[in-house]
């Protein structure tokens, strides 16, 4: 692979870690910590929102975001013929 | 069939399949003895992965003491599984494509300095170290409280079966019997909590069950806010500790899970850099399974507890209360003579004392469940324990017949020569492990959270940097390492341990408790390196390439 294109390659890996990592910092420091009291007004079911994503919320999106993560990444191996 | 004989008959068979199994996959190079010669499947590495992370503390131990603090628990919670996200996406893909065997290897290659490799090594052992002693505890008591041997006769059965596979198989013995060991522990940790979950709520999932009403149809977490109301207790739902604490510490056990040498090694075990991906994701869904129950057990157990004991005659105990009393892990004591068991906050008028370790442990005796559920709990307990001890206990063989012999001390050691080493490393690494066992030094409890704390300081930057950041040199990455790891082992041993002048509560610095100091620690490591960094001359051609090529996965055939 030349440099240009592996240049190209790991900005767009830049940009994936940047969004999903803003997605990872956002359901647990913000949701859970930082706006918890906002977020517990609201309940679903039994749980108030914020102590819902600090207790297990958090924990299915940090999951998702993986596997996401993985998709994306075997797509951009594709495209730069990396698989 | 009595309670004895099922756990007898449980850890019997579970122990015989895990040295089946080490028999099977004995390891014949260096390369099967590192990292399984790199051709683990990603599946069975998540299984493994999750068996290594998921200790004795988090099978006994967490459940136990988030229900007696409540939403301050989500450190735990969060901390211990938001780390995989970490791992996945900024450590393990380029960890693997960088394809040596340790993380001390990377180190020292990556900052072109055998200085960098010792400093990896020495925290890489520090950390092992303390981890594994509370590891060899557990087996020991687990041992004690269900077979009622001696918990140093329980070390020791421990020590036996872990030096069999972990010296025999190395990475690849301890890879399988893992694999093993996570299909045991969760099922032995799901069972009871879905009986419980159905008892209590009608709703077989736990995840769900908390979150629903009770046979009252008042939902389960307001009348359990509600109790703790009553008894003094602070509300379940909110927490007492500082929000800033709770943000310090939850960032120090995420860094940390992602800086952890016994972590980070075992994606060092797949084929390639895609499956390097994959079983981060397997490894966290395992994971999660665990850590998502875990807070629904803590509630449905906190509200058994109150309303089984709160108010209630002594005399009427049920039976598994006088069980656990007979342990010392509770205890009653009538201070105001009047029979009943008062159960409150405050301390002058609190009759009951509990260990919070006996709300997972206890939990299947208190929902009166089947023998057979008991004895598989206590299989289970043992099955977290052992695979983190024998994972830890291969970093620490591998760092010394690796990083130090190999690379160091005598580079020109022989393929077989190193595979003695590796074992013999090992060997002592299991009887020092087991001998903290026996005697543990009084500090293992604060030296765990230490040992995030240190790895949060020490690793976590110079790996992240190494990769991310093509400018870093050795001047940089070493200075930031060496601040990091002072500056956290002063302030753990500041306020744990009450050296260099001690302190309080009131003394921590902005607030902030030694638990969640790796996360300040951590910054200041940036800081540093980068500001050493610009001091000094770029890295050499040769390692700018080296990281362009680990950013990039090979092209497979």
């Amino acid at each position: 692979m030349n440099k240009k294109l592996a240049e190209k390659y790991w900005k767009e890996n830049i940009k994936y870690l940047i969004i999903l990592l803003s997605i990872w910092f956002t359901v647990s420091f913000g949701f859970g910590i930082l706006l918890i009291e906002e977020l517990n007004q609201f309940k679903i079911g039994g749980f108030k929102l914020g102590f819902w994503f600090a207790q297990q919320g958090s924990i299915y999106v940090f999951v998702i975001l993986i596997f996401i993560y993985i998709i994306l990444m075997n797509r951009l191996d594709k495209k730069y013929n990396l698989k | 069939m009595t309670l004895q004989l099922w756990i007898w008959l449980m850890i019997g068979l579970t122990f015989s399949l895990y040295i089946g199994i080490a028999i099977w996959s004995k390891a014949g190079s260096t390369k099967e003895f590192y990292v399984a010669g790199s051709g683990v499947s990603p599946l069975a590495n998540g299984m493994a992965t999750a068996a290594d992370w998921m200790s004795a503390a988090s099978f006994i131990s967490m459940a136990g003491l988030i229900s007696f603090i409540g939403y301050d628990g989500s450190v735990y919670l969060m901390g211990w599984t938001g780390g995989y996200v970490l791992l996945a996406l900024l450590l393990a893909p380029y960890l693997r494509k960088f394809g040596k065997f340790t993380v001390p290897d990377f180190i020292g290659d990556r900052y072109y300095s055998d200085t960098a490799r010792v400093v990896a090594v020495f925290c890489a052992l520090i950390i092992s170290f303390t981890y594994v002693a509370g590891q060899m505890r557990g087996v020991g008591l687990v041992f004690s409280r269900y077979l009622e041997v001696d918990i140093n006769t329980g070390v020791v059965i421990g020590m036996a079966i872990v030096l069999f596979y972990a010296v025999l198989g190395g990475m690849k013995g301890i890879t399988y019997t893992q694999v093993a060991q996570y299909c045991v522990l969760i099922f032995a940790f799901m069972v009871p909590a879905i009986f419980i979950s159905i008892q209590m709520t009608g709703n077989p999932i736990p995840q769900l069950g908390f979150g629903s009403q009770g046979s009252d149809g008042i939902y389960l977490l307001d009348k359990l806010d509600g109790l703790s109301r009553d008894l003094g207790f602070h509300e379940y739902t909110t927490g007492e500790k500082s929000k800033l604490d709770v943000f310090f510490i939850t960032a120090a056990l995420m860094v940390g899970t992602a800086g952890l040498p016994h972590v980070i090694v075992r994606f060092f075990t797949v084929k390639k850099v895609s499956d390097a991906r994959k079983s981060a994701g397997w490894a966290l869904l395992f994971i999660a399974i665990l850590y998502t129950t875990a807070p629904a057990i803590a509630v449905f157990a906190r509200t058994n507890l109150i309303e089984t004991v709160s108010e209630k005659k002594y005399d009427d105990m049920p039976v598994w209360f006088e069980n656990w009393e007979k342990t010392g892990l509770l205890t009653f004591t009538d201070k105001n003579k009047d029979g009943v068991i008062q159960y409150v906050a405050d301390p002058q008028i609190n009759e009951l004392t509990i260990d919070r370790d006996i709300m997972v442990m206890a939990n299947p005796e208190i929902a009166e469940l089947p023998n057979w559920v008991i004895a598989l709990l206590a299989a289970g307990a043992l099955a977290a324990a052992l695979s983190t001890a024998a994972g830890l206990l291969l970093v620490i063989s591998s760092s010394i017949s690796h990083d130090l012999i190999k690379k160091i001390i005598k580079p020109d050691v022989s393929e077989k020569g190193e595979l003695i080493a590796a074992r013999v490393s090992a060997f002592f690494a299991v009887l020092l492990a087991g001998y903290f066992g026996i005697n543990p030094p009084g500090f293992v409890a604060a030296v765990v959270a230490l040992a995030f704390g240190l790895a949060a300081a020490s690793f976590f930057p110079a790996i992240v940097m190494g990769i991310f950041y093509k400018r870093m040199n050795k001047e940089g990455a070493i200075s930031g390492m060496v601040t990091g790891l002072l500056l956290m082992l002063f302030y753990m041993t500041k306020f744990k341990f009450g050296w260099f002048g001690g302190g309080t509560e009131a003394d921590w610095w902005f607030g902030i408790s030694p638990e969640g100091f790796g996360t300040f620690a951590m910054l200041v490591n940036f800081v540093v390196s980068l500001s050493v960094c610009h001091l000094n001359a770029k890295p050499p051609q040769e390692i700018q390439e080296l990281v362009e090529n680990i950013r990039i996965p090979t092209i497979e055939n």
